[in-house]
């Protein structure tokens, strides 16, 4: 049974696709995105598009690699292994600090990265805009809009004529 | 804003009778230089990248290739006899104990140094004429640590030590003890390895746009092999405005980590040195000296490998004089810091009146090694002057050459601090001369192998330039219309 994905149009230019989405934004529709070839400033204000949870992640990985960092070493000096060296102490967060530095960095790494793969739910090979045969220019130099059929305010034609008000060439349904 | 002006027109006046705003603002116009010379569009620029990786494999590039595995051998051959013999077949001895090894490790090292500085820090500062650059330069750090690291870990010898007695990696021998975290060699460890790993992360962030890219070429070509691979890794990007939301988040906080990390790995190197006792190396001045040193030696190899690149792929109009004129510029300015700090250490020695001190960097100027001391301040202290000239910059022959001159001065600076530092110790009856053996000169000299094999598969296989990113700067990329002007 052939479902609709929804509908896909396309822009040639980047302030088109820019007003075209605030159009979008304006008109109510939530289950819809923009395929750009590259990140076009300023357009997740223009669809309405809230600012990234990725450093929420960034956060979280950060504590627990310093925590990890301190603790690891404090672990050691004062319960696995207390050995004098040089008549140090045997922990201070001084000579603790430039590991436990790195390892924020490292754990904060991770986790952003994580958190963005997590938050783009990636990967994901398959997705029904990459069937349709001008996908291949969304990664090269044509910009789209893409309306998902689940939005509730959708509709075979009245999206389409949206679509085609707002300056969309090309409109085509998706396959689901 | 808006409203703020709306409220009060043009020509209205202060009470005193003083006109508020002028009637009319000329503003000067300053145009920017452009990045992507003679109105490139979207297409031309992936046409342009993508075709390297697409076309046939050039000559030029077998030749370099089998070039490159031959002089890598040598590191192969170096560190096979290393390990089945010991580190005896180095030629340190009393009471040079560190040499070779540890100079071709900061040389390194401070080559990747560049990269990051490129890709993260010029990207917090919004140079944007990194993007066309910053793939490569990425490349290149990473490569460089790979390289690098090869000499700590055989180092040890029997490598296999490295991790499980825990000669590098903090694993406990076998007698319980671990590794003194009291000690910078082994913050060096975490420095190193965390930025080996955060490099390939950032680098790998970075790419996943463009494999996407390529994952869409080689499909609409019907190379579904291909299209597999690339699509594999570029894991299902489309280019969707909401992933590019998050995408842009986490690549600015990695921009953002890469930064402090990059200055604490040149900084914790130079811990190694300043932290020890020994004249010469005990001194604060270590770490902003020697991360300068590594930007310098980095934007040295920069240079050297992306100005054949660009020749050889016509890439004029994405690496334009622009950008060759900003990377002399900051050689410039880092090795300007670097003579400066060349000076102050000698100010420094003289003013804190310590005898040996003193006498550690007399003997550096005018002791036995005074020939590897006057290579390195003619290379990293006179060359870079040259780039105050436009004429130099613009000739990009000489700027290739003069590149060459940095990373040699560069590899001189480290011998000079660590050899001759410690062939003069405190007690003269210990006093000697180092030389390599061949088994080191053999292995450092493969490094340039093993960094070019790597470098080499990296054009072959991946977009030299961040395509995305490039897009990204040219005038018709402005959602308001910039281009329309």
């Amino acid at each position: 049974m052939n479902q609709t994905y929804g509908l896909i149009a396309a822009f040639d230019t980047t302030p088109d696709l820019y007003h075209a989405c605030e159009k979008v934004r304006d008109a109510g529709y939530s289950q819809w995105d923009a395929l750009t070839p590259f990140p076009v400033h300023g357009l997740d204000a223009a669809m309405g598009v809230r600012r990234s949870k990725v450093p929420r992640f960034s956060l979280a990985g950060g504590i627990t690699g310093f925590v990890t960092g301190m603790s690891f070493i404090a672990w050691l000096g004062w319960v696995e292994y207390p050995l004098v060296v040089g008549g140090k102490p045997m922990f201070s967060p001084m000579f603790a600090f430039p590991v436990s530095y790195e390892l924020t960095i490292l754990f904060t790494a991770f986790a952003t990265i994580g958190g963005m793969f997590l938050l783009n739910r990636l990967p994901m090979h398959y997705h029904p805009v990459m069937k349709a045969p001008q996908f291949v220019r969304a990664l090269d130099d044509r910009l789209y809009i893409v309306i998902e059929a689940n939005d509730p305010k959708y509709h075979a034609t009245a999206t389409r004529d949206l679509l085609a008000k707002i300056g969309g060439k090309d409109i085509t349904e998706l396959e689901a | 804003m808006g409203a703020h002006a709306s409220d009060h027109p043009p020509g209205l006046s202060l009470p005193n009778g003083a006109p508020a705003i002028l009637a009319e603002v000329k503003p000067v116009v300053i145009p920017r230089r452009e990045l992507v010379e003679h109105g490139r569009d979207f297409h031309w620029i992936t046409e342009k990248i993508c075709g390297i990786v697409e076309g046939k494999t050039p000559v030029w590039w077998w030749w370099c290739f089998g070039l490159a595995a031959i002089v890598a051998s040598f590191t192969v051959s170096g560190l096979t006899y290393l390990v089945a013999t010991g580190v005896g077949v180095w030629g340190h001895a009393n009471p040079v104990n560190w040499a070779w090894d540890i100079v071709n490790f900061v040389f390194w090292i401070g080559i990747g140094h560049a990269g990051t500085l490129i890709s993260a820090i010029l990207c917090l500062l919004r140079q944007k004429w990194r993007t066309s650059i910053n793939r490569a330069a990425e490349a290149m750090t990473i490569f460089a640590v790979v390289c690098a690291a090869i000499f700590p870990v055989f180092h040890v010898g029997r490598i296999w030590f490295a991790v499980l007695p825990g000669w590098l990696f903090p694993f406990p021998n076998s007698n319980g003890i671990w590794q003194n975290f009291r000690s910078p060699l082994e913050w060096d460890v975490f420095a190193v390895s965390t930025y080996g790993t955060v490099s390939v992360l950032f680098w790998y962030v970075g790419l996943i746009p463009d494999l996407g890219t390529m994952r869409d070429r080689f499909t609409a070509a019907g190379n579904l092999f291909k299209a597999r691979i690339y699509g594999f890794f570029a894991m299902g990007w489309r280019g969707s405005n909401r992933q590019w939301s998050n995408y842009e988040m986490a690549y600015l906080i990695l921009a953002g980590i890469s930064t402090p990390l990059v200055l604490s790995v040149h900084t914790i190197v130079s811990f190694d040195f300043a932290v020890s006792l020994i004249p010469g190396w005990h001194t604060t001045i270590f770490p902003p000296y020697f991360v300068a040193g590594a930007i310098f030696s980095g934007f040295g190899m920069v240079m050297t490998l992306m100005l054949p690149l660009r020749a050889i792929y016509r890439l004029e109009d994405l690496i334009t004089q622009y950008h060759i004129d900003c990377m002399c510029k900051i050689t410039l300015a880092t090795g300007t810091m670097v003579g400066y700090a060349y000076s102050m250490e000698f100010f420094i020695a003289w003013y804190g009146a310590n005898p040996y001190e003193g006498f550690a960097f007399i003997n550096r100027a005018f002791g036995h090694y005074a020939w590897a001391y006057w290579i390195m301040i003619g290379c990293n202290v006179i060359t870079p002057q040259f780039f105050w000239f436009r004429q130099v910059r613009e000739n990009t022959t000489l700027v290739w050459i003069l590149s060459i001159f940095v990373n040699v001065g560069m590899w001189f600076e480290r011998f000079v601090i660590i050899v001759t530092s410690l062939a003069r110790d405190f007690l003269p009856s210990s006093w000697g001369y180092y030389s390599p053996s061949v088994v080191e000169i053999f292995t450092f000299f493969g490094t340039f192998g093993v960094f070019s094999f790597l470098f080499l598969l990296f054009i072959r296989f991946v977009p030299i330039m961040p395509m995305s990113e490039v897009k990204a700067v040219i005038p018709a990329a402005d959602p308001h219309g910039s281009s329309k002007h």
